[in-house]
């Protein structure tokens, strides 16, 4: 298996010189095995903060009630669900890296697969804080499970999206969780057998005795494949189902069968905008260049203009099937995205996510790190907007003119917001400071086959023809951590 | 010599490593297991190890996981506390798919996972059974069994000609954790 080549023609998935074994171990666990640096401390004591802010609003929240949101009679969900919607979304990338391009053999996963799965748990984290303080008692919070009460046992209404949502959100955090901590095992294992003292003792522990044997890696990839199998219809079910929430009501604007493929389009979108924003930075400041590179950047850019632009067709239809169902009250809402009170939203909803992406399709623009990390910058906004356009542009103008209103938001419903992206980033720097960011054993599967040094190789010895070989160092001109002048002499 | 119990061959190639397992199988010795920091495909069937029956143990956990989903619903909703939700039919087979779909998935992940860790002896705070560190960092490590060979020379002359970079005499068979 490893001693075939891949063609010449592929980009390689690992630059460098003399990449060995053991410098992937070294690189990959540089952030775990040593002090942290400065740019890590400035960022955590940042997004430490930020999460205070999201224990004290929460805390507020539960002690005075929801009533500390903006919300009102005619606005009942708002910032709320657009938080929870969105950082579900957002949780979408990892399992799509980890299992839908496992499926499909995409060996570029093997690089990010880990550290966006790590995003995925974090988001997830941080949506179910958002159903558990929307709750209001959140004490109460077993009440959507099917539990034998003192009502006379009157269960739970399993025809409501609410309680799918409840089934397929903790099913979707829990098989991540089970499919990241599996992966993790081998990798644990490397860090446990380079330790020392208390180190050692705690990744022991974590590493449940993992020791690489035949046997194990056997029994290893046939639960990654199958958990792969599972969590690929588990990750667009999420979606669907958190779309039904709105899609089963009667509301204009959310009473749309399009909804569940739209929904799941824009979770993949923003998960790997998500993904694009953490990586570039992650990449530089632990020096994974070498890992994560121009090839790994230029793929999820052509991910994110695909699935904008799937996003884009979604919206046209919207707008399409308003006119032509004829409903007045579902014209009124999606001519109200432009001409209502929100026109500002709208706008932010469909300039950052359908417009703004388009950018992507010239090369240049996506081999760009400075332009890529702002552009996904601009679809996390973007998509945000998104789910405030559908929750509360729909519900501020009902079908009662006389009880419209505006949504305000409190302090409090934007200390949660921030606290939770602040809670989110604190999760993940401690992340990439004890557990390795990059998957090693998956790597180092690509050394023999896919690494520049290898296809270096194959020129050297003449193995490739020449317009090939041409074609693939052309290739290599956008890379940021491969230098030209070493192919200039070939 | 009598001391040695296991004898490794530490190769910093996996080519070279599956050539050495060739190598001690053509002159009928015995491996006792080997370890890499990354899965290697096709050891399994140099050393006759048959296929996992995990994708087995997946697919009833799965079944298990609808059965129970079904049956909770129909349970709750139609025979424990029916109630008249519409006039729509009690056990509303479409509005079920859903939570039926999850558990299935649930079930399916965690009966799986729950297989491999008990059955690869993986739980939190085992004692790792390593026989060499670098195992799992840059070595590809083929461990025989000394008290199977009547010959240690020839175990490492062959091992040596695979490309061994290293080879090791444990006189136990574990690296002990403290």
């Amino acid at each position: 298996m490893s001693s075939h080549n891949e063609s010449i023609l592929r980009e390689p998935l690992i630059t460098g010189k003399d990449i060995t074994y053991r410098r992937i171990t070294d690189e990959v666990l540089r952030p775990v095995e040593n002090k942290a640096n400065k740019a890590w401390w400035i960022g955590f004591i940042v997004s430490a903060l930020g999460a205070c802010l999201w224990v004290f609003a929460v805390s507020y929240t539960f002690w005075n009630g929801i009533g500390a949101w903006g919300l009102n009679k005619t606005v009942g969900w708002a910032w709320d669900i657009t938080g929870f919607v969105w950082w579900v979304g957002i949780g979408h990338a990892g399992t799509l890296i980890s299992a839908v391009l496992l499926l499909f053999r995409q060996n570029w996963r093997n690089s990010i697969n880990r550290s966006a799965e790590a995003m995925t748990i974090f988001a997830v984290i941080c949506a179910a804080t958002y159903v558990v303080s929307h709750m209001g008692r959140p004490w109460l919070a077993y009440w959507p499970l099917p539990l034998p009460n003192q009502f006379g046992s009157l269960w739970v209404n399993f025809n409501s999206p609410l309680v799918w949502d409840v089934f397929a959100i903790s099913t979707y955090f829990t098989v991540s969780l089970v499919f990241w901590y599996v992966g993790l095992l081998p990798d644990i294992a490397s860090i446990r057998d380079r330790a020392t003292g208390t180190t050692r003792r705690i990744y022991s522990i974590l590493s449940f005795g993992w020791t690489g044997s035949v046997k194990s890696w056997q029994r290893f990839e046939t639960v990654c494949l199958i958990l792969a199998g599972i969590a690929t219809p588990l990750v667009l079910s999420v979606h669907t189902i958190v779309s039904m929430d709105f899609a089963t009501s009667l509301i204009p604007g959310w009473h749309t069968t399009i909804f569940p493929p739209y929904f799941v389009a824009g979770a993949i979108f923003s998960g790997f905008a998500m993904v694009q924003t953490l990586l570039l930075v992650t990449r530089k400041v632990l020096g994974l260049e070498n890992y994560i590179t121009m090839f790994h950047i230029e793929s999820m850019n052509k991910i994110i203009v695909l699935t904008g632009s799937i996003v884009g067709v979604a919206y046209l239809s919207e707008f399409f099937i308003a006119w032509y169902s004829g409903v007045e009250y579902e014209q009124y809402t999606f001519i109200s995205r432009f001409i209502g009170p929100y026109w500002w939203a709208g706008c932010m909803m469909y300039g950052c996510n359908v417009l703004m992406p388009q950018l992507l399709w010239f090369k240049k623009i996506r081999t760009n790190i400075a332009i890529s990390w702002c552009l996904s910058i601009v679809v996390n906004i973007g998509m945000w907007f998104e789910r405030f356009v559908i929750i509360v542009n729909s519900l501020h103008r009902d079908y009662l003119p006389s009880s419209w209103a505006m949504f305000y938001p409190t302090w409090i419903d934007i200390s949660v917001f921030i606290g939770s992206i602040g809670l989110f980033f604190t999760l993940f720097l401690l992340f990439i400071r004890v557990l390795p960011s990059v998957a090693m054993a998956e790597v180092r599967l690509l050394v023999k086959t896919s690494s520049e040094q290898a296809k270096k190789k194959l020129i050297e010895e003449g193995k490739v023809k020449k317009e090939e070989a041409d074609y693939y160092v052309d290739s290599l001109s956008a890379y940021d951590s491969v230098e030209q002048a070493d192919y200039v002499k070939l | 010599m009598s001391k040695i119990k296991y004898i490794l061959g530490l190769f910093d190639d996996p080519d070279q490593m599956m050539h050495g397992i060739d190598k001690l199988q053509e002159n009928k010795i015995g491996i006792y297991d080997v370890y890499t920091p990354m899965p290697i495909h096709g050891i399994d069937d140099k050393l006759g190890i048959k296929r996992s029956r995990l994708g087995f143990v997946a697919f009833c956990c799965g079944i298990t996981g609808t059965a129970t989903a079904l049956g909770l619903m129909y349970f709750t909703m139609s025979y424990d506390w029916p109630m008249n939700i519409g006039g729509k039919p009690n056990f509303a087979v479409a509005n079920f798919i859903p939570i039926t779909f999850e558990l299935t998935v649930l079930f399916c992940a965690l009966g799986m996972v729950a297989a491999f860790f008990y059955a690869t002896h993986l739980f939190p705070g085992r004692a790792p059974r390593v026989m060499e560190l670098r195992a799992s960092d840059d070595r590809f490590v083929i461990a025989i069994d000394a008290s199977t060979v009547t010959d240690s020379t020839q175990v490492d002359s062959l091992l040596k000609e695979a490309g061994a970079v290293e080879i090791k005499h444990n006189d136990r068979k574990y690296i002990s954790y403290e």
